[in-house]
């Protein structure tokens, strides 16, 4: 298969929502493939790459910061931008500007950068796909 | 004719639109177009052999093509699927898309 162009839309916020797992999920495949990948990060989903998110251990059971090994939505973002590189592919992340100002979330991981809903329109336009993932 | 991919994320017990996606699915075939419906997440539930889920059985053999996530299914402990109804992977949602096929969530 040639290398294509998908736009992907989120909505959820971090941590809150499984439609997240799955669209990493669908990301990660894209990714593997060497796929070129737009995302808009729209409402809750633009503090995904915010980059002051910490792991943490879990007292209640017993795990230190190592042994709990919490997994952060910005570290997946990096991890997807890097795979996608990998193989070939590019990432766009681009953060609803407005979004990220509400939350103050606007300091990303890097390589992913500030927009507004006028890429996604832009995104859409110049790719073979569009998946929107909204929230429920 | 179109081809659609619709993706079904919701479990059927807990929100009524299932059944309206599932008529939607029913509504696209019968005008004649190719239809997938890969149902993920707790939408898997609707696939236990013993579940109670007329709307989408009502769709094995009405040409629709019923998918069950392999990740959904392997974590809620489901191993044995309503006749009709097959497994699989993410990937096929990236097959769908490089296909260019219309791609829907729920």
């Amino acid at each position: 298969m040639s290398q294509k162009t998908f736009a992907v839309a989120l909505m959820d916020a971090p941590y809150e929502s499984e439609n997240l797992t799955t669209a990493f999920r669908i990301l990660d495949a894209m990714a593997q493939r060497g796929h070129n990948i737009n995302v808009f990060a729209y409402e809750g989903a633009s503090g995904l790459a915010f980059a002051k998110q910490a792991p943490h251990p879990n007292p209640v059971h017993g795990k230190n910061l190592a042994e709990e090994n919490h997994p952060t939505t910005k570290d997946q973002v990096a991890a997807l931008l890097a795979l996608a590189a990998k193989n070939g592919g590019k990432v766009d992340w681009v953060n609803c500007g407005m979004c990220v100002d509400e939350r103050g979330v606007g300091e990303f991981v890097a390589d992913t950068r500030r927009g507004s809903p006028a890429d996604f329109h832009t995104f859409c336009e110049a790719s073979d796909n569009v998946l929107v993932i909204p929230t429920k | 004719m179109a081809e659609y991919l619709l993706i079904e994320s919701r479990d059927p017990f807990e929100s009524n639109e299932v059944g309206y996606y599932c008529e939607l699915a029913r509504g696209l075939v019968e005008a004649g177009n190719q239809v997938t419906l890969f149902l993920i997440q707790n939408a898997v539930l609707a696939v236990r052999p013993s579940a109670q889920t007329p709307k989408l059985r009502a769709l094995v053999g009405s040409g629709v093509k019923i998918l069950a996530d392999d990740f959904a299914l392997k974590g809620r402990g489901i191993a044995k699927l309503l006749d009709g109804v097959q497994t699989a992977p993410i990937d096929i949602v990236v097959d769908h898309l490089e296909a260019g096929h219309k791609i829907i969530w729920h």
